[in-house]
C-alpha cells in the first residue's frame, strides 16, 4: 500500500503518483505524510517538498511557493501556486 | 455590365483576400491546439480547488469576521461586469456573444434599478460598451502584450479587484467569458465571482472531522483570493481556446465564401470575354461583306 500523491500547479496537473511519503513544508512546520494519515488542510510556505518514492530512498524535492496540502481519505493533494525549477 | 479589367481587379483582390483567411486559419489551427491544452491543463487545479473551496465555505458560518470575498459587502446595489474578450478581431461572432452576455446581465440588474460598471479585460470589449453604456468603464486590464495568460496575470487582476471591493467600488462582481466546448462551439458564461457563491446544497461530504492548520478562518482568507486568481486565470485560458477556435472556424467560411466568389466572377469575367470577341467578329465579318 502506497499514498496516493498528487502536485497540481495553476498550470498543470504535475504529478499523480503512489509513493511511500511526502514531507509537506506547513505554514506551522514540515509534516510527513504516509498512507492513512488524519485528514488535515494546512497552507504550506515557501519551501521545498521531499518526496520518497519507496521507505530509505533518497527523496526527491521540488521546490514550490505557497499553496495548500490537503490530506483526505484519497490521499494527499498539494494545490501549488508555484514551482520553482531547480537549476 | 463591368469591363474586363474591373473584372479581372476584382478577382485578383478577392483572391488575395482569402490568401490572408487561408494563412489566419492556419495559424488559429496551430494556436487552437497549443491553448486547448493550456486550458485542459489547468482544469484539474480548478476542480481540485473549487471542491475544497465548498467544503470550507460550507462549513463555516457567516459572521462579521467572514472575509467579504466570501460574506460580500452586505448590500447589493454596486454591480461590476468583469468582461473578458480578446485582443484581435478576425474571429467571429467571438467577443460579440460575450459582450451581448453581458449587455443581457446588464439590463437585467439595471432594470431593478442597481448601478452597474464594467472592467474590462482585453479590448474588443471596449468601443460596444462605451457606446452603450457611455462612461461606466472603471478599468481596462490590458492584456495586448500578454502572448499566453500565465497565473501571475490573473493574479494581478484578482489583486486589483479585491482592492477595489475593500475601497467599496462594488458589491457584488460578474466575470463574463466564453467557456470552449469545441472549435465550432463556444459557449458565453455569466458567473458571480465575489462574493463566492455558496452552494447551499453542497455536499458537505466527509463527516470526519478534518484538522486545519493553522485554522479554519486563516486557511480561508488565504484561499479565497487564490479561488478567485484562479477562476479569472480559467476564464482567461478558456478564452484563449475559444478565440483561436472561434477564428479558425470563421477564417474557414470565409476562405470558403471567397472561393466561391472567385468561381463566379470567373465565370462572369470569361462570359464577358466571349461576348467581346464575338462582337468584335460580327463586326469584321459584317464590315466585310459590306464590301
Amino acid at each position: 500500500m502506497a499514498l496516493n500523491f498528487e502536485l497540481v500547479t495553476p498550470e498543470k496537473l504535475l504529478r499523480s503518483e503512489e509513493v511511500h511519503m511526502v514531507v509537506v513544508p506547513g505554514t506551522e512546520g514540515d509534516f510527513g505524510v504516509l498512507e492513512r494519515h488524519a485528514p488535515v488542510m494546512s497552507t504550506i510556505r515557501d519551501g521545498a517538498i521531499q518526496i520518497f518514492a519507496t521507505p530509505g530512498a533518497t527523496p526527491e524535492t521540488i521546490r514550490v511557493e505557497g499553496g495548500f496540502a490537503e490530506v483526505n481519505d484519497k490521499g494527499l493533494t498539494i494545490l501549488a501556486e508555484k514551482i520553482v525549477d531547480e537549476g | 455590365m463591368a469591363s474586363l479589367k474591373e473584372l479581372k481587379d476584382r478577382i485578383s483582390s478577392v483572391k488575395s483576400t482569402q490568401k490572408i483567411t487561408k494563412a489566419k486559419q492556419m495559424v488559429a489551427a496551430a494556436k487552437l491546439r497549443k491553448a486547448q491544452a493550456a486550458a485542459e491543463a489547468a482544469r484539474p487545479y480548478a476542480e481540485r480547488l473549487e471542491t475544497v473551496m465548498s467544503s470550507l465555505a460550507s462549513g463555516v458560518s457567516i459572521s462579521k469576521d467572514t472575509p467579504k470575498l466570501l460574506a460580500g459587502t452586505g448590500k447589493n446595489q454596486k454591480h461590476l461586469m468583469v468582461v473578458a474578450t480578446s485582443d484581435r478581431g478576425l474571429c467571429g461572432a467571438f467577443n460579440a456573444n460575450i459582450v451581448k452576455e453581458a449587455r443581457i446581465k446588464a439590463d437585467a440588474l439595471k432594470a431593478e434599478g442597481k448601478d452597474v460598471e464594467f472592467y474590462l479585460v482585453g479590448k474588443k470589449g471596449k468601443p460596444v460598451i462605451n457606446r452603450v453604456y457611455p462612461g461606466s468603464i472603471r478599468h481596462h486590464f490590458d492584456t495586448s502584450d500578454i502572448k499566453n495568460p500565465h497565473y501571475d496575470d490573473a493574479k494581478e487582476i484578482a489583486e486589483d479587484l479585491v482592492a477595489r471591493m475593500e475601497k467599496g467600488d462594488f458589491d457584488i462582481a460578474w466575470l463574463f467569458y466564453s467557456k470552449f466546448k469545441s472549435a465550432l462551439v463556444q459557449e458565453p458564461q455569466t458567473q458571480q465571482i465575489i462574493p463566492v457563491p455558496v452552494d447551499e446544497n453542497a455536499d458537505t461530504g466527509s463527516t470526519v472531522a478534518v484538522e486545519y492548520e493553522p485554522d479554519e478562518e486563516e486557511i480561508l482568507s488565504e484561499l479565497l483570493p487564490r479561488n478567485l486568481s484562479i477562476q479569472l486565470f480559467r476564464a482567461l485560458l478558456e478564452n484563449g481556446a475559444s478565440e483561436q477556435g472561434a477564428s479558425m472556424t470563421a477564417m474557414d467560411n470565409a476562405t470558403r465564401n471567397a472561393g466561391d466568389l472567385i468561381e463566379k466572377l470567373t465565370i462572369v469575367y470569361n462570359r464577358s470575354r466571349q461576348a467581346a470577341i464575338t462582337t468584335e467578329l460580327v463586326e469584321i465579318i459584317s464590315g466585310a461583306e459590306a464590301l
